[in-house]
């Protein structure tokens, strides 16, 4: 054989990259160009339309940010090699359970609140443990959980209260101490500053005369970006993070170096539980009341928007940024098109547009990554 | 020599109604490469998993350097020193090489009182660790999907020697290889050998046997038909007894008795 030996600095079948490739070859890039086209497209049609005015942003960050909530617990799972299909019926449960506890019971809407997220991060672990013991496929698992839970949903509040909408959770939550962790806003005081400066529109009749339209930040988007560094932290930086990976890679190969994989599924569908009442309480609080089709074909949409963000559905592979950016766009192009003045099925359309070329980039890219043929 | 590091006698090993193993004995020193062979069903495979902690044997003892050993479960036998590199288990394709060499084993790093994955030291020893090993990668961070298959059993290998493996047992490392990537296995496996590190070789090919063994056993159908030292025995030999003890009378000879 004439091939020589490579030196121990380069070898020369190694192709050398360019740190731009390098740069722009990541499972993000999908979901960044996405982004890009989304918003160019939204500033060419729809630019004075108040889109981008400051109700017209906090319009669809706020529906971003929801998106975003459910799709940070969604990614991470995914990541692990599991789905939850359970995520719509338990924003729905999660919801009903803060209704009944704190209306038709009576009880302080912090200890219902309470009550809902150990509930539901309870059903969540059930959910994982079907999963891990059974090795039953979590798509199956997860399937039946959502009619269980959407069954209760509409349940409980006709057995109580004899119809499907429990209302007045606001004024019950009034002076509740853990309420405005999710109902409230923040930088009310630099809202009401801008207002005051002439930097953004105030109000100029009506109750509210001289108050700024856009109050404050609510606690959704802070929810919202808190999970979204927290879920990319945890995935990237951390000890768990790489059990993550590994228990979607390949459980079987995980388990022979000793990585607890059970653990590790069961913690992830508890977090997306956790997510998904995250969601729950926000609305509840933001509409002041629970609806038993809360939450519907909430799953599919955190789905869709961990996969426009770079995710294999297979798991291990993903980015939690990605799906953050794949919430942006869900979020911005379900608005936009009514800020754009067009038809609002045609929503369903460019998003299944975007979802098939953001799915094809992402293949290709992974490809290229992971060297998969 | 000194007393073998791992000794395993009159390993029984039953599923129901099925005996994998019939009364297997067998023994590796440290710095030595013990090569297992077998054809299909013969048990390797069964008798390498009661070594390495996944099956408890149904009967029959376990020394680990001198002293009776029970393995509940497979982090037990790694916490011991006894690593195991699987043919096809070894690697997750879609992460890292560096990710990979360090699963279940993270560093960590205290930033800010939070324990953080340390991806500087993972990738520096990554890349030492391979290129100690004969591999170029152009970065700690290249999927292993990306590498060939003699490489990603040399990122196994080099894996579990950096964990302070006493004892590696390699299941097939070089079945489904090329020649020149099972030439590379293959020394990489002399190079283990010679930092004084126990080998269980397990394989069906005699010629990878016979390149880097000191011992070899066979096992068929249960059993051992016996324990051979380099240069007692010829390739042929070998073929015949895995290929199911034809000729085992004038192969007893051959073997000094120990069937």
């Amino acid at each position: 054989m004439s091939e020589s030996i490579p030196s121990n600095d380069s070898d020369e079948r190694i192709k050398s990259m360019s740190t731009w490739r390098k740069a722009l070859i990541r499972p993000e890039l999908g979901g960044i160009c996405g982004t890009l086209l989304v918003f160019t497209f939204f500033l060419l049609t729809a630019f004075d339309s108040g889109m981008f005015g400051p109700a017209g942003v906090l319009n669809w960050s706020v529906v971003s940010a929801q998106f975003m909530i459910i799709a940070v617990g969604a990614c991470l799972l995914m990541i692990a090699g599991e789905f939850d299909l359970s995520v719509g019926s338990m924003i729905g449960f999660a919801g009903m359970i803060i209704a009944i506890f704190s209306i038709t019971l009576g009880w302080p809407v912090w200890l219902a609140i309470i009550l809902a997220f150990v509930i539901c991060v309870s059903c969540g672990a059930l959910n994982g443990f079907i999963v891990v013991r059974t090795g039953l496929p979590s798509f199956i698992v997860t399937l039946a959980f959502l009619f269980i839970l959407r069954g209760f949903t509409i349940f409980f509040p006709q057995t109580f209260e004899r119809k499907t909408i429990i209302g007045g959770i606001r004024d019950a939550a009034e002076g509740d101490w853990l309420a405005p962790f999710f109902g409230g806003k923040i930088l009310t005081g630099f809202f009401q500053w801008l207002g005051e400066a002439g930097l953004i529109e105030v109000f100029v009749r009506g109750s509210r005369k001289g108050q700024p339209i856009v109050e404050g930040v609510p606690m959704l988007i802070v929810w919202a970006l808190a999970l979204v560094i927290f879920g990319h932290f945890l995935l990237t930086r951390t000890r768990f993070g790489n059990w993550i990976f590994a228990a979607g890679g390949d459980a079987q190969a995980a388990r022979y170096v000793g990585v607890p994989v059970n653990r590790v599924k069961i913690l992830m569908f508890m977090f997306t539980a956790f997510c998904a009442t995250v969601f729950a309480t926000c609305q509840v609080m933001e509409f002041g009341s629970a609806g038993a089709d809360r939450g519907l074909l909430k799953e599919f949409e955190a789905i869709i928007a961990v996969v426009i963000g770079g995710a294999l559905l297979t798991g291990g592979y993903g980015s939690v940024i990605g799906a953050a950016l794949g919430a942006l766009i869900f979020g911005v192009v379900q608005q936009g098109l009514f800020f754009a003045g067009v038809e609002s099925s045609l929503f369903r359309v460019f998003l299944g547009l975007i979802l098939l070329m953001a799915v094809i980039l992402n293949t290709y890219i992974r490809r290229l990554i992971t060297g998969e043929r | 020599m000194s007393d073998p590091i791992i000794k395993m006698v009159d390993i029984e090993k039953h599923f129901g109604s099925v005996i994998a193993l019939a009364g297997v004995s067998f023994d590796v020193n440290a710095g030595e490469c013990h090569c297992l062979l077998g054809d299909n069903g013969a048990g390797k495979s069964t008798f390498i998993k009661t070594m390495s902690g996944v099956h408890e044997p149904s009967a029959g003892q376990i020394f680990f350097e001198g002293n009776p050993m029970h393995f509940a479960d497979p982090r037990d036998a790694i916490t011991a020193g006894i690593a195991t590199v699987y043919q096809d288990l070894a690697m997750i394709p879609l992460m890292s090489v560096s990710r990979n060499f360090f699963m279940g084993n993270e560093p960590i790093r205290k930033f800010m009182g939070l324990p953080l994955y340390d991806h500087e030291y993972a990738e520096r020893v990554t890349l030492e660790k391979m290129r100690s090993m004969g591999i170029n990668l152009r970065g700690a961070d290249q999927a292993v999907g990306t590498l060939s298959g003699g490489e990603r059993q040399t990122v196994a290998i080099a894996r579990a020697v950096h964990f302070g493996a006493k004892v590696l047992i390699l299941d097939e490392p070089t079945s489904a290889l090329g020649v020149r990537q099972t030439a590379n296995v293959l020394a990489t496996v002399d190079k283990v050998r010679k930092s004084g590190i126990a080998v269980v070789f397990i394989t069906h090919n005699v010629r990878h046997a016979l390149a880097v063994g000191d011992r070899f056993t066979v096992l068929n159908r249960g059993k051992t038909l016996g324990t051979a030292k380099r240069g007692e025995i010829s390739p042929e030999e070998l073929q015949d007894l895995m290929a199911g003890g034809m000729e085992m009378a004038t192969l007893e000879g051959s073997l000094g008795g120990t069937v």
